[in-house]
């Protein structure tokens, strides 16, 4: 038998990492269509026609910004990575040539994760300037702390993506419906991403309840590195927080991914 | 030199309680539709045999195939041996490599053609074989040569910028071909590799298949076509109930095949008081009764059948259906498992 050298992990991952951008840049319309549509309709309404006809108090652009951001940027990790998985290993099994490349099989799923975090990325900075352009000058928006944004981006997409794989491989391909409507449309309205986690002080309940949903840190997170001036969670809670949940999804979402690949 | 050793290998299926409105989530090389029907173990858990005690010892360069009904552990067979199904007892080296300890090793020296086509639909034909090469480490520039000499060869040059929507299902299975020799691996795997082509592309596949055998390649092929199986493997495994029932070159299977022919009756009722009646007949070498049907082993040919017809009216049934088999392997088949094929 011939002697067969060994590939290296990162070339095969760089490879799948490849392989994942050159099918989002084919779609990227349909992509940007899927994930930013819903946030900059939100946008459109409540962050001008509705302060335009003066139903909205002063500052709630600030407000809704990097909420709107935490939205984008969650909607498009999770779809990035649940609706390819579902597909994948729901009927057409296309998944099957990359479960058979030469590397480890969470080396696959990780690389799924990873390319779920370059796509809410993208989609967040492509939210950004639209959100400028709706809803006019932003008070109290700055880019100086560009470390924390980094980290709060990073760190939010890499939980949404994770929990996409989760979500994906461990749904069946006829209720991704459900998906939207019993997971990600509560978590949207609850995530505080439309009004500030200080706002809910005055339904103490809710307050505490919200806590287990990720996009509350993400949105905090948000306005803590984008409008600092304006009072939000503290900034090392919801990095702590954000830590926490996407390392625990990262673990549920890599074994998801091995009992499906692996029979 | 051995390409391919199981020992004792074993797969069983947990069954999950029925679910309301659930089905099991299967694997891409999961649990056969059709299996062997679930076993009821003590404690009320269900689980379904797939594999029970498999050993197989394949030589490099060996055309080998695996011959059985649907349900009868081929794919899981082949899921074993390609690391995508986790055995649940004994082992399994695929060259050289130990698929349950080194599924990486493993997976670097085999290619895989599955039963149903599945390219990469986001990706355009000549891209499937050049990512795929990536994936194995193989650079771009030697990729695209190896992808165009591929297509060119398999006949679907012009399609290389095409969607693979855009193609027939016998050249979607072509291309599968291709993608798992790409990297050019000691051992390539084809589940069924012929089902749902029209008889000029299956035609067409085996040629493709031989010429691969006389380069030299390991194959091993699931099959549950006779015909197939008889002119291209080498040697041949029989499962039925992920048990192996024979395993020989295909001459010597055929030479082990029930002497005579094989004459079906199907009557109108329960035949096995008609079987007692036509065994005591001249040139009948066995008959007996499998439900409505009457299965015979004529030494004479279809001349007994007059004889046999009286004997089964004699015995108060009508004959309704009359099948005859020459030897074969489908004889020996159906001598070793009781049921036809496919």
């Amino acid at each position: 038998m011939s002697e067969i050298p060994s590939v290296r992990v990162t070339t095969v991952f760089v490879a799948l990492l490849r392989r994942d951008i050159r099918v989002a840049m084919k779609e990227l319309p349909f992509f940007l269509l899927r994930t930013v549509m819903q946030p900059v309709l939100f946008l459109i309404v409540f962050g001008f026609l509705m302060p335009k006809m003066g139903m909205m108090r002063g500052g709630y652009q600030t407000t809704l910004l990097p909420g709107i951001l935490a939205v984008s940027l969650a909607l498009s990790a999770i779809q990035s990575v649940a609706l390819p998985m579902v597909q994948d290993f729901g009927w057409t099994k296309e998944i099957e040539d990359r479960l058979l490349a030469p590397v480890p099989t969470w080396i696959i799923a990780a690389e799924k994760i990873v390319s779920g975090v370059i796509q809410g990325v993208i989609a967040a900075l492509f939210v950004l300037p639209l959100a400028r352009l709706i809803m006019g000058p932003i008070p109290n928006l700055t880019f100086g702390h560009l470390g924390d944004i980094l980290v709060i981006t990073l760190l939010g997409a890499t939980t949404f993506s994770a929990l996409g794989m989760w979500l994906g491989t461990g749904i069946a391909p006829q209720q991704i419906g459900l998906m939207f409507s019993a997971i990600i449309a509560p978590m949207m309205f609850f995530g505080c991403a439309y009004y500030p986690w200080r706002g809910l002080d005055a339904v103490p309940v809710l307050k505490y309840i919200v806590l287990v949903n990720p996009l509350v840190y993400v949105a905090e997170g948000m306005r803590g590195a984008l409008t600092p001036e304006v009072p939000h969670m503290p900034l090392p809670a919801s990095i702590g927080a954000l830590l926490a949940i996407s390392a625990l999804f990262w673990a549920a979402g890599l074994r998801s991914f091995r009992k499906r690949a692996v029979g | 030199m051995t390409a391919i050793y199981t020992e004792g290998l074993r797969k069983v299926y947990p069954l999950a309680a029925p679910k309301r409105g659930g089905r099991p989530a299967g694997t891409p090389f999961g649990p056969p539709g059709a299996a062997a029907p679930p076993v009821a173990v003590p404690g009320g858990v269900r689980e379904l045999v797939a594999l029970e005690g498999l050993d197989l010892h394949i030589q490099a360069g060996e055309f080998f195939g695996l011959l059985g009904p649907n349900g009868a552990g081929k794919t899981t067979t082949i899921g074993i041996l390609t690391t995508r199904v986790l055995a649940s007892a004994g082992r399994a080296t695929v060259a050289g490599a130990d698929v349950i300890n080194d599924p990486v090793a493993v997976r670097r020296r085999i290619g895989v053609v599955p039963q149903r086509a599945n390219p990469d639909r986001g990706l355009n034909v000549i891209e499937n074989l050049i990512f795929h090469s990536a994936y194995f480490g193989i650079g771009r520039a030697e990729a695209t040569t190896r992808a165009t000499a591929l297509l060119e060869q398999f006949g679907m040059g012009e399609k290389a910028a095409e969607k693979v929507d855009a193609l027939s299902g016998g050249q979607q299975q072509r291309l599968m071909i291709a993608r798992a020799l790409i990297h050019q691996p000691d051992v390539l795997f084809l589940d069924e590799p012929t089902v749902g082509l029209d008889p000029a592309a299956r035609l067409a596949l085996w040629d493709v298949l031989r010429a691969l055998h006389r380069q030299g390649r390991t194959i091993v092929m699931t099959t549950h076509y006779m015909e197939e199986a008889d002119q291209l493997c080498d040697r041949l495994a029989i499962i039925d109930r992920g048990k192996l029932l024979a395993l020989d070159t295909t001459t010597a299977l055929k030479a082990k095949a029930p002497g005579g022919t094989l004459i079906d009756l199907d009557l109108d009722g329960p035949a096995a008081a008609a079987a007692t009646a036509v065994a005591a007949l001249p040139n009948v070498s066995k008959a007996e009764g499998i439900g409505a049907t009457l299965r015979i082993q004529s030494s004479a040919g279809g001349r007994i059948i007059s004889a046999a017809i009286e004997a089964v009216e004699g015995a108060g049934r009508h004959v309704k259906n009359i099948t005859l088999k020459e030897p074969s392997l489908e004889t020996l088949f159906i001598e070793l498992t009781g049921r036809k094929l496919g």
